[in-house]
């Protein structure tokens, strides 16, 4: 404080006008604002934009053919695709396969391969064991002679494709095409195709989730936001508790109580509700319930803090003046929560996308979201260009709908209020 | 080296746990490893001095892929299935093994003895059934498709493995034809067909602790399962038997993760769990044969009878398949993921 009341003494013998002083006073303020924020900034950078990046990057990385047998394709540049590439290419191929043999190359390009064409796997490791070729052999002639697959063009065409520095595979394949032997982009067959379908299941089943929630949601903040302070403490509390509790737990408890023996049909079945127990688990009914028990604080929280700052004079403005009760709550109280309403259900609906543990305990096959099949491809498959590339649809179809949705009704939500 | 770095820190926060670890030794869990602490690890530190520091994977192979990549190993040995030990020994994620150190090749059963690990024990993949709930036993995989004859709800992994066999063996294929059929895509094609008929009736699990409670509840009234948890839950009075016919075999192996920081205390600890009479007792805890050729002799035969290995129940039995697993399984489990999605 004391370096900027210096700097703006106005005393005259200084010749330096006013503005100029204070602007280099704002500058000095700035330039402080940006140091305190400065190791936010590097948080920010290192634990997110960095690991997004590498992330993408990954996605369409494509090092295993291209690193490792750099002059095979090389020299397959100059094929023309038509009949068998020359023998050059053949002795480029043994020599750099031999070269390869009994170390994590030859795994490296064998699994690269077999992702475009199940059965190259084995026809590269086994003509790898199988070389150096014997001296004096024709090299076309030696790796036929180990595999007849060699004969095929389709393989080198295959070879040449895999060996791009970057590659759309795993792109293509998060939505459900592939690069046929031609070179065009054609659609998965139907009995292969998946990715989209469970994309479109986690959009429905975001949306539903989040429908539920506000449903559930909105009462319960009114009535929260209404009662004196001493009882909306306590649904407070009660609202909070199970946030507190680990989503493991929560979906280990919901397994205990939805199961065919559990208390949920042991109660149906007794009040004779029911004489069969109904299946509640691995099904989608028992995703929805855990999801919204789950999700519900996101929605509540929100909607609770903006109906707390409307005033109760409007509503009795609105009475006073003649409005029934409930146009009065229509027209007047409702539009006043919608900010409450959108940031909730934008809250919900993004952390719904990226669901995981849950769908996985209390789904089956059929109700499992996106995040089921990246943490396959991560853990299982240890196939992580495809991870990449699903985590990568995911996020770019999450930012998507983020944009149409303040575009079209976060943004004239606030509006409306203002 | 932005990857490597990310790499380097997830195996450190992985490994963390596991740190000044005598021997670090990382199998599935459960019944079976419940077993090698009564069989190996304690009478290994008891004769060693050794200290062994137990630890559980469900055979991710990514959590040893990170650990090698970012050269923080922090297992010492590792319980793996066969396919990611040929897929891991390929990708250089194992050491290879020095059998000086272990014991003579010829002591144990030839599939057990590979570059990168050897052989602790033989599981079984079979039908399981709960014998309150039946009045007539199923007999094979086509009776595990006749909905008519024994209605109710029945378990498969989920997975293509092991399902699609079984529906090959329900669709009348010979065991000893099973992997050059699904080797076509005719062959795959009439697989999932044959799933599809019962495809209404299956309740999918992922842990094998799963089917042996879900037939004893009675949500199931049969079930694959791995043989060992069967007998586990037979021992706390459950009624669930076991139809050998049609049963998958498998081994599991000990490998040592590639840079280990205690490769001689790791053989140690293999040479140890490789003897027969530490691998009989083994096989005594969980019905799981052993692989040490001589562990048979010193074990009570009624203990024998339960194991996958006994003669009687190798009949109808058969082995599968790794390379063709290693070579058609990514390709068939995305397959499967999207059959069964929908």
């Amino acid at each position: 404080m004391t370096a900027a009341s210096d700097t703006l003494d106005p005393s005259p013998a200084r010749a330096v006008p006013l503005k100029r002083q204070l602007r280099r006073a704002e500058r000095r303020k700035n330039l402080l604002f940006m140091a305190l924020i400065l190791p936010l900034a590097v948080f920010v950078l290192a634990s997110f934009v960095l690991p997004i990046g590498s992330l993408l990057q990954r996605s369409i990385a494509n090092p295993e053919v291209h690193d490792n047998l750099p002059e095979t394709l090389e020299l397959l540049d100059d094929w023309s695709g038509e009949g068998l590439p020359d023998e050059a290419a053949f002795v480029a191929l043994a020599r750099e396969l031999g070269a390869a043999r009994g170390t994590p190359a030859i795994a490296d390009i064998a699994k690269r391969l077999n992702r475009e064409q199940p059965g190259l796997r084995s026809l590269v490791m086994r003509s790898a064991r199988a070389l150096p070729l014997a001296e004096g052999t024709p090299a076309q002639d030696g790796l036929i002679g180990i595999d007849e697959r060699w004969r095929d063009p389709v393989i080198w065409e295959t070879i040449k494709r895999a060996g791009s520095p970057t590659t759309g595979f795993y792109l293509l394949g998060a939505i459900d095409r592939t690069i046929a032997d031609g070179g065009e982009i054609v659609k998965l067959p139907k009995e292969e195709a998946i990715y989209l379908d469970v994309l479109v299941r986690t959009f429905e089943m975001s949306v539903i989730v989040t429908v539920a929630c506000l449903l559930l949601g909105f009462p319960l903040a009114y009535l929260m936001a209404t009662l004196p302070v001493r009882h909306a403490n306590t649904l407070m509390i009660l609202v909070l508790l199970p946030f507190w509790t680990s989503v493991l737990v929560r979906v280990a408890a919901w397994i205990v109580i939805l199961q065919n023996e559990g208390l949920v049909n042991k109660l149906l079945m007794w009040l004779g509700a029911t004489d069969a127990p109904i299946r509640l688990l691995f099904n989608r009914t028992g995703v929805y319930i855990a999801m919204v028990h789950i999700l519900l604080p996101f929605m509540v929280l929100p909607l609770y803090s903006v109906m707390k700052g409307i005033s109760p004079v409007y509503m009795r403005a609105a009475v006073s003046l003649g409005c029934p009760p409930f146009s009065s709550f229509w027209k007047i109280y409702f539009p006043l929560t919608m900010p409450g309403i959108a940031a909730g259900s934008l809250l919900v609906f993004i952390v719904c996308m990226g669901f995981y543990i849950t769908p996985a305990l209390l789904g089956g096959p059929g109700d499992q979201m996106i995040s089921y099949f990246i943490a396959f491809y991560t853990n299982q498959a240890v196939n992580w260009g495809m991870a990449a590339a699903l985590s990568a649809v995911l996020l770019a179809a999450t930012l998507v709908l983020y944009a149409l949705y303040t575009r079209y009704l976060g943004g004239n939500a606030v509006n409306k209020i203002r | 080296m932005k990857t490597r770095l990310l790499v380097t820190l997830i195996a450190a926060i992985a490994g963390m746990s596991f740190a000044h670890a005598d021997v670090t030794v990382i199998s599935f869990g459960g019944a079976a490893q419940a077993g090698q602490k009564k069989a190996y690890y304690d009478p290994f530190s008891a004769e060693s001095g050794i200290k062994v520091i137990p630890g559980e994977y469900n055979g991710e192979m990514a959590r040893i892929t990170a650990m090698v990549q970012a050269g923080n190993v922090t297992w010492d040995v590792v319980e793996v299935e066969s396919p990611e030990l040929v897929r891991g020994c390929e990708e250089g994620l194992f050491e290879k093994l020095d059998y000086s150190k272990i014991g003579n090749k010829a002591d144990f059963v030839p599939e057990a003895v590979t570059d990168c690990g050897i052989g602790t024990f033989v599981w079984s993949t079979a039908l399981a059934y709960n014998a309150d709930t039946l009045k007539e036993a199923p007999t094979s995989w086509a009776d595990f498709w006749n909905v008519e004859k024994f209605p109710g709800k029945r378990g498969l992994r989920k997975g293509a493995k092991y399902t699609l066999e079984f529906a090959l063996l329900a669709d009348g294929v010979a065991p000893k034809d099973i992997y050059k059929v699904l080797e076509t895509p005719e062959g795959v094609a009439r697989a999932f067909a044959k799933l599809d008929q019962i495809k209404p009736h299956i309740v999918w699990w992922e842990a094998g602790a799963q089917p042996p409670q879900l037939l004893a509840s009675g949500d199931l009234v049969m079930s694959s399962v791995y043989n060992g948890r069967i007998a586990a839950a037979r021992k706390e009075g459950r009624n669930l038997e076991i139809v050998w016919n049609g049963s998958i075999y498998d081994f599991d192996y000990w490998a040592i993760p590639k840079g280990s920081p205690n490769l001689a205390d790791a053989y140690k600890y293999i040479e140890f769990a490789s003897r027969p009479a530490p691998q009989a007792q083994f096989s005594a805890e969980v019905p799981y044969g052993p692989t040490n050729n001589a562990a048979v002799g010193t074990m009570d035969p009624a203990v024998a009878a339960t194991l996958p290995t006994s003669p009687a129940n190798l009949v109808g039995a058969f082995a599968t398949d790794t390379e063709f697993w290693v070579e058609y399984g990514e390709d068939l489990e995305q397959r499967f993921n999207a059959w069964a999605s929908r």
